[in-house]
């Protein structure tokens, strides 16, 4: 039976709940209330908010100066179809390691994890090279690419430990009902599997959305994603937090849309077989 | 060969002929993000109608990712950037590595001995001119009339340091939450760095010696960094060591800075519309301590072509597009003469027009009184103002730049942060191979 909360602890615990959600999102929310500030009122010490000139100005000019929906589209198609191809490659591989492990599977993961240690800028030189070689520089395909294999740990590793809480009876069990390994993963695994796979998608959309140093690297103007739209806006006369801010803000706020919509599945997905 | 044979044939070269005359040349810019080249991106309509054969695609990005990227895409060979916008501290560097196409074939019209000569001399090496300036400034002071005429001063032309600090000392009103002063302390190569930089030269001092051995244990440092601590600790504002171009900028135009040393192209933006003070500022040139060098910097923002371009003559169709005296007439024409690229070209400042903008003499003068090749009072071994024109500078002047703002945060004394900075940048010189 579950132990009732005394209206103390349970306001403490509110509080402390709030507080910490606040200074989690204060970042977010700073910057949001910045990006309708002026230019003077952004940088004002000490800093303003009641007495602060609000303007959509900041957003007027951001939008007249760059072609938003093409760095949003190109956003679009990097994150989905980076994570999309991610999936489809991690999905066997998470099923092999979880219920056919070899003697080094351990290794492998421990191996695969320890690729995400590398500092991205020691392998810069050599993923150029490769990259004008394959004629696949500034191109999405190019970023879908190099964003899946840097996600690609990450993945596998998410889902491997997702598949490990499914019972490997039950997938015994189709198989001796006759279903081929394609069955198995398709229509016995997945379903199962789905609010890890979906939190899986969706944080891994986050993190290629959010991917700074591969995009702006590998891109010029074709393939150049919101990352490279925020870059543009830092100016070398110093920042202009306001404007920095209005656009930071356009290119996170579809990403903060999405995760707002789907945060039931994505904690749901997080603490998946957390409680046993 | 049949009739139709042949008249396909004939189609066919026509096809391929007219195909070739409306073949465009697509050239990407590389470029920072300032109101100049902004400006230059909403008058691209004129260029498309001259040179409708070239297509210009734009990439802007922040300097430091721009430097990174550029500098990639050439040490690859890449060829991706067809024109980058690059700094005076570059050019030399880049120049000398053989990372840049030549500019001394730009056609007659782009009238190469019209450059300023300091701006000029900043972006040649060895007779080769190797990027073309799009806008070039310096240093100077920007100081209220206002309370210069209540405290019963009057700023000289030519100011001297012991000047600023009797100006400053009159204009301060704490209680009133106005400064004598404004400078630059927020931690950067280019950010507090180039202002001591540039201040140190007034004082004597330099980076190195003709050896190459540093000069942070030498009397000229100890005097500037005295002189600009005691500065700021008594008549600067609040948190100054936080403070770079813009947080300046936003004390200056809310009326809380008496001066403000800072970059010729803050002229525009303290006399413009976001200013509280707009009508009560006079600019003078940076100060000197009577040695013969002021304490004023020169940079220019100009357009080059990465060695590894393919598209080589378009880039400099573009670039003579966009620095030539054409260029500033159009802009003029459609913006007012008060937003043309400033110093770049002697036409002008020899312009009747231009010279009715408040601030284009002092412009001018202050570009006039730098000089990259000569900077220091004694002699060194490096070009550059508030720069040291050496791969190393980035590192070493964000490291000694950080030990002053500590020292201007009163986290070390002076004496502390040089000897610091003396003993980093041996280090490093020694690590580079510049000292045994």
């Amino acid at each position: 039976m579950a132990r009732a909360a005394s209206p103390r602890k349970q306001l403490i615990t509110t509080l402390a709940a709030w507080s910490v959600a606040l200074i989690i999102f204060f970042p977010v929310l700073w910057m949001i209330l910045t990006s309708f500030k002026t230019e003077a009122s952004a940088v004002a010490s000490p800093p303003e908010l009641l007495g602060a000139d609000w303007t959509l100005d900041n957003y007027a000019e951001v939008w007249s100066r760059s072609d938003y929906p093409r760095f949003f589209w190109n956003s679009v198609v990097i994150s989905v179809g980076s994570t999309l191809l991610g999936l489809a490659i991690a999905i066997p591989a998470a099923w092999s390691m979880a219920f056919v492990p070899g003697k080094r599977t351990k290794d492998l993961l421990m191996w695969m994890l320890s690729t995400k240690m590398m500092p991205a800028v020691a392998v810069m030189i050599p993923i150029y090279l490769l990259f004008q070689w394959l004629g696949i520089f500034d191109t999405r395909i190019g970023l879908i690419l190099a964003l899946m294999l840097m996600n690609l740990p990450i993945i596998i590793w998410m889902l491997y430990t997702y598949f490990k809480e499914i019972p490997g009876e039950i997938l015994e069990a189709a198989r001796m009902d006759g279903a081929s390994l394609w069955n198995e993963i398709v229509y016995v695994l997945t379903p199962m599997a789905i609010p890890g796979i979906a939190s899986t998608m969706l944080l891994n959309v986050i993190l290629a959305w959010n991917e700074a140093f591969w995009t702006i690297t590998l891109t010029t103007t074709k393939a150049a994603p919101l990352s490279a739209f925020i870059a543009s806006f830092s100016a070398p006369q110093g920042l202009f937090y306001a404007k920095l801010s209005a656009a930071s803000a356009m290119a996170i706020l579809p990403i903060l849309i999405l995760g707002w919509f789907s945060q039931k599945q994505l904690v749901r997905g997080l603490t998946f077989g957390a409680v046993k | 060969m049949t009739k139709t044979l042949r008249a396909l044939l004939g189609a066919t070269a026509l096809l391929t002929l007219s195909g070739a005359a409306i073949a465009e040349t697509t050239i990407t810019v590389a470029t920072v993000n300032n109101g100049d080249m902004v400006r230059m991106q909403g008058l691209m309509d004129d260029f498309n109608a001259k040179h409708p054969d070239i297509k210009v695609e734009w990439v802007t990005l922040e300097e430091n990712v721009l430097r990174q990227n550029v500098t990639t895409d050439i040490a690859t060979g890449g060829g991706q950037y067809d024109v980058i916008t690059i700094g005076t501290y570059e050019v030399p560097i880049w120049g000398k590595q053989g990372w840049l196409a030549s500019l001394n074939d730009l056609p007659a019209e782009y009238d190469v001995d019209d450059l300023l000569p300091a701006i000029r001399g900043g972006l040649t090496v060895d007779g080769t001119l190797y990027a073309s300036p799009f806008y070039g400034e310096s240093s100077m002071v920007m100081y209220r009339t206002d309370l210069m005429e209540a405290a019963g001063l009057t700023m000289p032309d030519a100011p001297t340091w012991a000047d600023i600090e009797k100006a400053a000392a009159a204009m301060t009103n704490k209680d009133a939450e106005i400064y004598g002063v404004c400078l630059r302390g927020k931690a950067g190569w280019g950010e507090n760095m180039a202002f001591l930089t540039a201040m140190s030269n007034s004082f004597g001092a330099r980076w190195f010696d003709e050896a190459w051995n540093p000069q942070f244990d030498s009397p000229e440092w100890k005097a500037t960094l005295d002189f600009y601590l005691n500065l700021m600790n008594n008549y600067g504002p609040p948190g100054a060591s936080n403070n770079g171009f813009n947080e300046n900028l936003t004390l200056f135009n809310q009326g809380k800075c008496g001066m403000w040393i800072d970059a010729t192209v803050a002229a525009s933006f303290v006399t413009g519309k976001d200013s509280t003070v707009a009508d009560k500022v006079g600019f003078t040139l940076a100060p000197d301590n009577g040695l013969g060098k002021r304490g004023n910097w020169l940079w220019a923002w100009s357009l080059a072509i990465p060695a590894s371009s393919q598209k080589q003559d378009a880039a400099k169709t573009f670039i003579n597009w966009a620095t030539n005296k054409d260029y500033l007439a159009l802009v003029a024409s459609k913006e007012g003469w008060a937003n043309v690229p400033p110093g770049t070209r002697t036409s002008l400042y020899s312009n009747e027009e231009y010279a009715k903008v408040p601030f284009a003499k002092m412009t001018i003068d202050s570009i006039n009184a730098a000089d990259p090749n000569a900077p220091t009072v004694k002699p060194v071994p490096y070009v550059g103002v508030q720069f040291v024109a050496i791969p190393e500078f980035q590192g070493l002047g964000t490291t000694v730049g950080e030990l002053f703002s500590a020292a201007l945060a009163g986290q070390s004394t002076a004496d502390e942060a040089l000897a610091a900075a003396q003993a980093a940048v041996a280090e490093e010189m020694k690590a580079a191979g510049y000292i045994q």
